[in-house]
């Protein structure tokens, strides 16, 4: 297992609504699981949030979305790491949660989404996702 | 691997400037390695350090600093340190939120760092991650310090600048006149300077620095005293003028070269002592200090005689 504490994690909220209660409550679980958690607050554009992801060199990219533009946001940021050199599942882990119907998350998982946590996810259970993908990641294979 | 990143980084790539910081935070043979490399195309920037209490609003003033600072044209690069939780090893970096609007802008770069640990209000890999973005070309380097008290003053070993941010209401006069904190600003900044009492937080600084005339008349430089309402950018470009007359000052006096000697010399000591640290705690005998942990408790020897024999017995030296 990669120690936590080295692990970095960015917690975006895209899109125009503002509800970041389930943000900012998985952002605070993880940082009291041990990781280093970015938050960027809410109504962040694609663009801003894969800046982020370069400039804080981070491993795993939380996505919270409710708005319901999850079908055009979430393909726009992976398109967007993309064109920054990105690899999903290579160089930076991406999952996301919200309220996605489960016939989207398939889609969006077929894409390039690591993992969709519905509404009512266990905060263990993504802690145990980013505990045993993480490691996968070409950096830590590299070291 | 890592030529490869310099390289890119020199070329301005954000992606491996990123990484070497990542590096430089997390593996201390490759940060030896990395600084050893970048170390001849470093000493161009300017690096100004922003402290205060928690709230006091550090990093919304920053983002107005940014706007300013890119107006000039130049290269901008900001370290801002949070704290990690000394319970969990987690860590929440929130600063960037403020500051957001410039994430997509090709002359600046944004880095959060936690503090892993570090006591000072920095982060134990901030001078070095000052020197990754420092050689990728920043003109100016901000670093903000996790929200501070009155002690956490490694930012004086860092920055050329030191401004710090306080607002109205925090404190009666003997909170000014205490020794720390207030004793390291170039140039003090009243944020929220709209909210009541902004009058006497300033008269109570103004005062402070008239009983200190003697240290600064010494210094040649009264630090100014800057009012500011960060989210309507009343006052920043007088801020940001009281830097760069700061700066100024530094280069003309030659003050600059003291300061950075202090510095170098502030480093390598550092190094020295975790590397001894190391060193010891690599060779110690662990059974035999758990005897004399013992015999501690028990009072047959006391804790400085015991640690005397295991410096002596780890070292091979008299101590």
């Amino acid at each position: 297992m990669v120690e936590r504490s080295k692990v970095r994690v960015l917690v975006a909220k895209p899109g125009l609504d503002g509800h970041d209660r389930g943000a900012k409550v998985v952002a605070r679980a993880l940082r009291d699981a041990g990781f280093e958690v970015i938050y960027t607050g809410i109504r962040q554009t694609p663009e801003q949030i894969v800046e982020s992801v370069v400039q804080e060199d981070v491993d795993v990219l939380g996505i919270s979305i409710l708005s319901g533009a999850h079908m055009v946001l979430i393909p726009k940021i992976l398109k967007l790491l993309e064109e920054r050199g990105l690899k999903v599942n290579e160089d930076v882990l991406v999952i996301a949660g919200g309220i996605i119907p489960p016939d989207d998350a398939e889609e969006l998982e077929k894409m390039g989404v690591a993992k969709v946590f519905g509404p009512g996810s266990p905060i263990e259970e993504i802690i145990r996702f980013i505990d045993e993908n993480v490691p996968k990641l070409k950096k830590f294979r590299e070291n | 691997m890592l030529d490869g990143l310099i390289e890119r980084m020199l070329n301005g790539d954000k992606r491996a400037t990123a990484r070497l910081i990542t590096l430089v935070e997390n593996d201390e043979e490759k940060a030896r390695e990395i600084i050893s490399k970048i170390y001849p195309y470093t000493g161009n920037a300017y690096i100004v350090g922003i402290t205060g209490p928690p709230g006091a609003g550090k990093s919304t003033l920053l983002d107005k600093l940014i706007r300013v600072a890119r107006e000039e044209g130049k290269v901008v690069g900001v370290i801002a340190i949070d704290p990690t939780s000394p319970f969990t090893g987690g860590a929440l970096l929130g600063d960037r939120i403020r500051m957001q609007r410039h994430s997509t802008d090709p002359g600046v770069f944004i880095r959060s760092m936690a503090t892993r640990g570090s006591l000072g209000g920095l982060a134990k890999a901030t001078s070095d991650a000052i020197k990754v973005l420092d050689a990728y070309g920043c003109d100016v380097i901000f670093v903000e310090t996790v929200g501070v008290g009155q002690i956490e003053i490694d930012i004086v070993k860092t920055a050329d600048t030191v401004v710090l941010v306080t607002v109205p209401g925090l404190g009666d006069d003997i909170q000014a006149i205490k020794a720390g904190l207030m004793e390291i600003a170039d140039v003090f900044v009243i944020n929220k300077a709209d909210k009541e009492g902004a009058d006497a937080t300033y008269f109570e600084l103004n005062l402070m620095l008239d009983l200190e005339k003697e240290r600064w008349e010494r210094r040649g430089w009264r630090p100014p005293i800057v009012e500011t309402v960060a989210t309507t950018m009343r006052g920043i470009r007088d801020l940001w003028k009281a830097i760069q007359e700061h700066r100024e000052f530094l280069e003309g006096s030659g003050e600059i070269e003291r300061k950075r000697k202090f510095r170098a010399e502030e480093e390598v000591k550092t190094i020295i002592s975790g590397k001894i640290a190391k060193m010891i705690s690599e060779r110690l005998d662990e059974d035999e200090v758990s005897g004399l942990i013992e015999r501690i408790v028990k009072r047959e020897i006391d804790p400085y005689s015991a640690a005397d024999l295991v410096l002596e017995k780890t070292l091979g030296v008299k101590v």
